[in-house]
């Protein structure tokens, strides 16, 4: 008995009236846990009942404290007839079971009812004793520390990193039991709720126990995924880096030293030997049959593309799809890579080449059990590391695979037993169709594509799916790298022979662009050059990552968000027709979705993207494809060269219509530049001659070839009649070296081409990005503002043609961000980062579209004070010296060219700034502060640490105060007497921040108090007296979002970290004024003070936080 | 091909102050659409109109939420739903009880009830305030009246601690409250020059100074601070009293002697001195007459409408400045002092503040 559960009801308020006779409420609570219910008393004819009931206690296993909920139920009692419901909470108990976390649960949670939404709120505490039991690890796994955070925490220190954690558990949908012919929904939908919790509570500790046998402490990157496949089931499973974790004791710098061992001993075998093997054939055998055209072609290195159809790329990809049904005969990877002519030995070599190796891998494993399974996956879900630990970067390396859901279905699974859980590992260890095999599957791919790229490990890695009936895609991408031997332990990874470069340690700004592979064995046709940094090993020209930007890297400019978005039709078909149809079309989608990035990419002159994200879904009639990134030009990597369009033929297209678009697209890139700030210290490190000192050709050149090696020349082809015989003119028209080449040969090219120039910049004032970090800017103020948002589009017409459908869907996506610069207006300068768009296709006509970001202000007249500071020196020789200093001293590099770019736009910046600051709303966005008396002291702080005060700035200073005041619906000395006369009724609410990222800005996260995993249902009968489907929807998210608030509150947290809304599922049925909507978020819940104790900006956050209550009059 | 659903939720609900106020004021969708685009905020951030149409349709269903908790805005400040920052819940809800001074006026001093609710529309016809925006005023005004009816304690407080406004609002509401209460008649047609905020400082003078709860009566025991309707019903101990005052036209002595005493006074420091003399005594006897009828309900009501027909009228006729009637006026009430069979010195003082200072305000074209 190592636990005891204690639970008190205090009080109740805002409940809804229940009696209309009284329009009161006798209200009483039910509070469940496990198979043991307690009640309090009856609080009659009140809609604030107070119980103040006695500590409720409940024996329980620790297990099941990991595993159950308490529940609580809020009831209106009833002489006659039966008792109504008024609603439920369900309190995850996990925080309590550690000992650094939360103590106790005490707070207002809002009272929830799956048809009615929040009905008032309740106040609970709850608190647990845990027994010091030597056997309590031994079934549960109290005491691992969970993490949404894909980076090591802020307040710990990384000791040990152990691996890859996965699991997945699996139960009947209680929606497709039979008895829900019988039951309401409402207790439908309970019963869904009530078992995903349970699902996850037990995943959660499942994992934890395999954390525990491994060695670690903490799971950090927790990545818990449902899957609703309807009929067959309901999956609930989680990926995750195991870690050992000391907490830092305040004040203490992070420790960098960080040692892993993703692979002991016995892993390392399987992961050692293989590897030479597989990895040679790939290169032996492919890259001959690829070279084979005698076009001079390159095609996107590093990254990985679709196998697309036109051989030429074909080695490039480290992608397959397949179809693995019963009796599909169709060889599992490169599916789509069939159609190439003459190309056919390749993927069946490489078939036969990684069943083998599979096969071998799989001996290793199953001798020594699951544990060993997870281990010998060196995967990370990590996004961003401490510096020094990733060494290379190869590429992206993904996979994925279609499946069949019906043909899978489990007999184990009998249609009676309702909440009992099984587990398919345990059940169904020795079927060889089961979900863990399709992701071992996966998985192994992921692998050995890595080892393709010469990579001992994946980083950034990630695992979902998308179901339509009972077809299943299921996905898995990360970043092939190498990270530092001298963190690993016992060199369990296959580095040790690898090469001689991995001793002279590169620089770290640059060093992880540098190639890990070798570059006569290269796995695809790359054009490498010399890093343009330390010049001492070779770097591709573009880099494609699923990671955050390295802190170290040196980055020229301003990131950007890229996004490559795509439709395709398909006949609605059935059962295998369908999913053959299906992997057909997905390796034409990645090699679509891949131009596309590309174009875009090198419309914006950058080199590298970070935090890859690509997802397709598919729907009943057409699958969606949308690839988002961060663009960025890594300063190490060559500069990238234009776009060059070429006709087909001569006679095919006007030449003045050919040099139209050139022209336009020449002109976007200018735009671009401008826009983010590229403006690379190229020269310098490129010219050899310069780098010895000696001042040659410093401007001559323009966006022009920097390679020393052969003039090579990137096309892209469209088609598969291309040949090599227009190389010669091409050559003579465009004079350029090291183009991109676009090909205009039909029409759907032209749309193409159109479609790439139709993507807008954001505004003045907006950046946008999808990682952590926003490339470039670093100064962030104390402005926060998460939002979700959803739109869901009607294809009205059914004879949609796939240009046509990818107008819509990329209008759908750019009108969505043009919303959001819109109503985020007032917070200019402000980034949006974090930008995760979720595409769905819910029903044969419609498209939906999540996005889940955080908007943050940060300060441009900081930015601009340096400019003031130091003057613009373009082109002299001063100019040179500084922007040496990055190739001397690279740890600073990131921040000095941070500068730099700064120094070298800060005249163009600071023209516009202040007709921008004048039409700032400062008033309307009060997360920045909380009052505008406190504005105007963030203001006066703001003038004081300006050193240097141009006169525009002070009039631009001037404006903003005056729309403040404009703003402010109170004057002055009015606002100050009201807020002291004024009481908000003595209570208060928690101000809770929510942001996607890791970190609050200017605000220190001192401890991390838990998971926050939640998942909710919604439905109602009244669509139309609830808003219609936007008002039903709006409700919900504002209702998830206060849920999460209270449950981090209650944890006595003030903010959520790394949050996401993992699902968001709507269903509509308008014409019987129906719908329904599941929603999955996450995050960790942290408490966090402002990073200074100084009277400025961060004093305001705070204000913020405590606001509501009395203190707020104190100000 | 149409947009289906279209919701954007932050974690601080986001309000635009502008399009808040096109709410409040009763717009459409559409028509605060065209008014914004007309205001030009289309030019920021490269805005379209489907933008614009998106942005306020999802200001609008937050507003349409938020509502229901701007009924009882206490509970604005402890709701979970929204995360709204302090100022900004000031904000909300001192613009929904806000009200349009040419409303009010039509409505101040008509009973609260449904009958005038279904007039509103006419009223709306009439002013150019939307028919929406009435109902919300109207509603706004039907609310407070209900809650503080019940209460105890000074009204302008409760209205203030209960609805969180500020004290101008919180006064301006009890004026409301108080007119509507003692449905004093506003409408008449020799009332019309006269704005809400005229009826509002006079409303102001008689709930401080006439009523039960009315601040320096030392003769009430401290207890008696807290009964119901204090502030809302008219002191009828004082109303009783106020007909003794009548000594002062009835006594023919005293009525001279105090007519001497003013004029002594007032001969040589204004231009209107002869008329002041010869309509001394009308103007006292109108003033008195108020007073002595004031235990009348139905006087009550007309208690404006005589201030304005029994002296402001006269006195405007003779040409009286602002001055002159200030001068007049606090003449005639000290000169009441010196008198020394007048004995109601008190009385007459609690009478003669209030209507020397609403005769003041109402002064004017």
């Amino acid at each position: 008995m190592p636990g005891k559960l204690k639970a008190k009801i205090v009080a109740g308020r805002h409940l809804p009236v229940m009696d209309r006779a009284s329009d009161l409420t006798d209200a009483f609570v039910e509070v469940k846990f496990g198979n043991t219910t307690f009640k309090t008393d009856v609080c009659p004819k009140s809609l604030n009942p107070q119980w103040n009931s006695e500590w409720f206690k409940f024996e329980v296993d620790d297990e099941d404290l990991q595993d159950e909920p308490l529940q609580i139920t809020v009831l209106d009692h009833d002489t006659y007839s039966a008792n109504d419901a008024i609603g439920k909470v369900y309190i995850d108990i996990d925080p309590l079971l550690y000992s650094e976390a939360a103590s106790v649960i005490s707070g207002w949670f809002p009272i929830y009812d799956t048809i009615h939404g929040i009905r008032g709120e309740i106040n609970v505490i709850v608190k647990v004793e845990l027994f010091n039991d030597l056997n309590r690890f031994r079934q549960s796994s109290c005491g691992v520390k969970f993490f949404c955070t894909t980076c090591i925490p802020q307040c710990y220190r990384a000791t040990l990193v152990h691996g890859f954690v996965e699991e997945l558990v699996v139960n009947e949908d209680p929606e497709y039991q039979w008895i829900d012919r019988i039951r309401t929904p409402r207790a439908s939908n309970e019963a869904r709720q009530r078992l995903i919790s349970l699902m996850s509570g037990e995943l959660q500790r499942k994992i934890g126990l395999k954390v525990l046998e491994m060695g670690g402490n903490a799971v950090v990157g927790y990545l818990q995924c449902f899957d609703l496949e309807g009929e067959s089931g309901l999956v609930v499973r989680a990926i995750g880096t195991a870690c050992t974790l000391d907490k830092l004791s305040s004040g203490s710098a992070p420790n960098t030293n960080t040692h892993m061992h993703p692979n002991t001993a016995p892993a390392s075998n399987a992961c050692n030997s293989p590897s030479k093997d597989g990895k040679e054939p790939v290169f032996v055998e492919d890259l001959p049959s690829s070279s084979g055209p005698p076009t001079p072609f390159r095609a996107l290195p590093t990254s990985s593309s679709s196998p697309p159809p036109f051989s030429p790329s074909k080695p490039c990809s480290r992608q397959s799809s397949s179809s693995d049904t019963d009796l599909s005969l169709t060889p599992k990877t490169g599916m789509g890579s069939g159609g190439s002519a003459g190309k056919e030995a390749g993927p069946l070599r490489t078939l036969l080449r990684q069943q083998t190796q599979t096969a071998l891998e799989q001996r290793g494993a199953s001798s020594s059990g699951l544990l060993l399974n997870a281990r010998e996956f060196p995967f990370f879900t990590l996004t961003s590391f401490p510096p020094g630990f990733l060494l290379h970067v190869g590429g992206v390396v993904s996979a994925r695979s279609v499946k069949l859901l019906d043909r899978i279905h489990n007999p184990a699974l009998g249609n009676t037993r309702s909440y009992k859980l099984l587990d398919w590992n345990s059940v169904t260890a020795d079927e060889p169709e089961t979900r863990d095999a399709w992701w071992e599957e996966i998985r192994q791919e992921i692998k050995s594509h890595a080892r393709a790229l010469g990579c001992h490990a994946v980083v950034g890695y990630s695992e979902s799916t998308s179901i339509c009936e009972e077809v299943c895609i299921l996905s898995a991408s990360g970043t092939a790298a190498i990270l530092n031997p001298r963190y690993m332990r016992e060199g369990c990874l296959d580095i040790g022979c690898t090469d001689h470069r991995f001793e002279d340690p590169s620089p770290p700004s640059c060093g992880f662009c540098h190639i890990p592979y070798d570059e006569l064995n290269m796995p695809f046709p790359a054009q490498l050059t010399y890093c343009y940094h330390c010049r001492r090993q070779k770097v591709p020209d573009v880099l494609f990552t699923t990671i955050d930007l390295p802190s170290e890297a040196a980055v020229a400019g301003k990131g950007c968000l890229i996004q490559a978005r795509l439709c395709r039709l398909k006949k609605k078909a059935q059962g295998e027709t369908n999913a053959t149809a299906i992997s057909n079309l997905l390796p034409f989608m990645e090699y679509e979705l891949h131009t596309q990035l590309m174009n875009k990419l090198k419309l914006r002159s950058m080199n590298a993207l970070f935090g890859l994200h690509i997802q397709i879904s598919v729907g009943e009639n057409m699958l969606l494809g949308l690839a988002s990134a961060t663009g960025v030009y890594l300063t190490a990597l060559p500069a990238p060269g234009g776009i060059q369009i070429a006709g087909k033929t001569p006679g095919d297209l006007s030449n003045e219509h050919i040099s139209s678009i050139q022209k336009r697209i020449n002109d976007t890139i200018a735009v671009n530049k401008e826009l983010y700030q590229i403006n690379p210290p190229k020269l310098f490190a490129l010219d050899p001659e310069v780098f010895c000192g000696i001042n040659m050709e410093l401007a001559e050149e323009g966006v022009g070839s920097p390679i020393p090696e052969p003039r090579h020349r990137s096309r892209l082809f469209r088609s598969h009649s291309e040949s090599s015989d227009e190389l010669s003119e091409l050559d003579l028209s465009h004079g350029k070296k090291d183009a991109f080449v676009l090909e205009i040969d039909d029409t759907d090219a032209v749309e193409d081409i159109h479609s790439l120039l139709i993507d807008a910049p954001p505004p003045t004032g907006f950046y946008s990005c999808n990682t952590e970090n926003m490339p470039g800017i670093s100064n962030w103020t104390s402005g926060v503002q998460m939002f979700t948002s959803v739109r869901v589009l009607r294809l009205s017409n059914a004879n949609l043609t796939n240009q046509g459908l990818n107008k819509i869907f990329t209008d759908l996506c750019e009108n969505l961000l043009k919303s959001f610069y819109f109503k985020l207006r007032s917070m200019i300068p402000c980034c949006l980062c974090h930008l995760n768009f979720t595409v769905a296709v819910p029903e044969e006509e419609l498209i939906q579209v999540t996005v889940t970001a955080v908007a943050m202000t940060y300060d441009k007249e900081q930015t601009q004070e340096k400019t003031a500071e130091k003057p613009v020196n373009k082109g002299s020789l001063e100019a040179e010296e500084q922007l040496q200093f990055p190739l001397e001293l690279c740890a600073d590099s990131s921040s000095s060219n941070i500068q730099t770019a700064s120094k070298i736009s800060g005249v163009a910046e600071s023209t516009n700034i202040s007709p921008r600051a004048a039409s700032v709303d400062y008033g309307s966005f009060a997360d920045r502060c909380s009052t505008w008396l406190e504005l105007l002291r963030l203001k006066a702080h703001t003038i004081r640490r300006g050193s240097v005060k141009t006169s525009r700035r002070t009039q631009s200073l001037a404006h903003s105060v005056s729309s403040l005041e404009r703003c402010s619906p109170l004057q002055e000395g009015r606002s100050r007497s009201l807020r002291s006369s004024r009481s908000f009724g003595g209570s208060s609410v928690t101000v809770v921040k929510m942001t996607p990222l890791s970190f609050l800005p200017g605000i220190r996260i001192i401890k991390y108090l838990g998971i926050i995993n939640m998942f909710f249902i919604r439905e109602t009968t009244s669509l139309r007296e609830e808003g219609g489907v936007s008002g039903f929807l709006h409700s919900f998210i504002a209702e998830v979002f206060a849920m999460v608030r209270a449950h981090v509150a209650a944890l006595g947290g003030n903010a959520v970290v790394s949050y996401s809304m993992k699902e968001c599922v709507f269903m509509e049925n308008p014409n019987k004024n129906q719908a329904q909507c599941l929603i999955n978020v996450s995050g960790d819940a942290v408490i966090c003070i402002s990073e200074t104790d100084q009277e400025s900006s961060a004093s305001t956050a705070n204000t913020g936080q405590t606001g509501g209550g009395g203190t707020d009059g104190a100000t | 091909m149409s947009v289906e659903l279209d919701v954007f939720v932050g974690n601080t609900t986001i309000m635009d102050e502008e399009v808040y106020q096109l709410w409040l004021d009763g717009y459409t969708v559409n028509d605060a659409v065209k008014v914004r685009m007309e205001g030009g905020v289309m030019d920021e951030c490269e805005a379209s109109k489907d933008v614009l149409l998106s942005d306020t349709m999802d200001q609008y269903r937050t507003f349409q939420m938020c509502e229901r908790l701007l009924h009882s805005p206490a509970k604005l400040a402890n709701q979970l739903l929204f995360q709204i920052p302090p100022h900004r819940q000031i904000m909300l809800i001192e613009r929904y009880y806000a009200f349009d001074d040419t409303f009010v006026r039509e409505v101040l001093g008509k009973k609260l009830s449904k009958g005038t609710k279904k007039d509103l529309d006419d009223i709306s016809a009439k002013t150019g305030v939307t028919l929406k925006s009435c109902r919300r005023q109207f509603d706004n005004f039907k609310r407070v009246f209900k809650v503080v009816e019940e209460l105890k304690g000074p009204l302008v407080e409760n209205i203030r601690q209960h609805f969180l406004l500020s004290d101008k609002l919180a006064r301006d509401y009890a004026a409301i409250v108080f007119f509507a209460n003692n449905r004093f008649e506003t409408g008449k047609r020799k009332l019309q020059y006269l704005s809400f905020q005229d009826f509002a400082f006079c409303a102001g003078q008689l709930i401080s100074n006439w009523t039960v709860g009315a601040v320096g009566e030392s003769s009430i025991d401290p207890s008696y601070n807290m009964v119901e309707d204090m502030d809302v019903d008219l002191d009828k101990e004082f109303l009783q009293e106020l007909k003794e005052l009548k000594i002062l036209i009835t006594d023919k002595d005293l009525l001279d002697q105090h007519k001497s005493l003013v004029c002594t006074a007032l001969r040589g420091k204004t231009k209107v001195f002869p008329e002041m003399e010869t309509s001394f005594k009308n103007l006292s006897r109108g003033l008195i007459n108020i007073a002595a009828k004031l235990t009348n309900t139905k006087d009550v009501r007309d208690f404006f409408i005589d201030l304005v027909e029994k002296f402001i009228e006269p006195c405007r006729s003779d040409r009286w400045t602002a001055a002159d009637m200030k001068l007049y006026l606090t003449h005639y009430t000290n000169s009441a002092h010196i008198l020394d069979t007048f004995k109601h010195q008190v009385v007459w003082d609690r009478y003669m503040g209030v209507v020397k200072s609403c005769i003041f305000k109402m002064y004017h074209d």
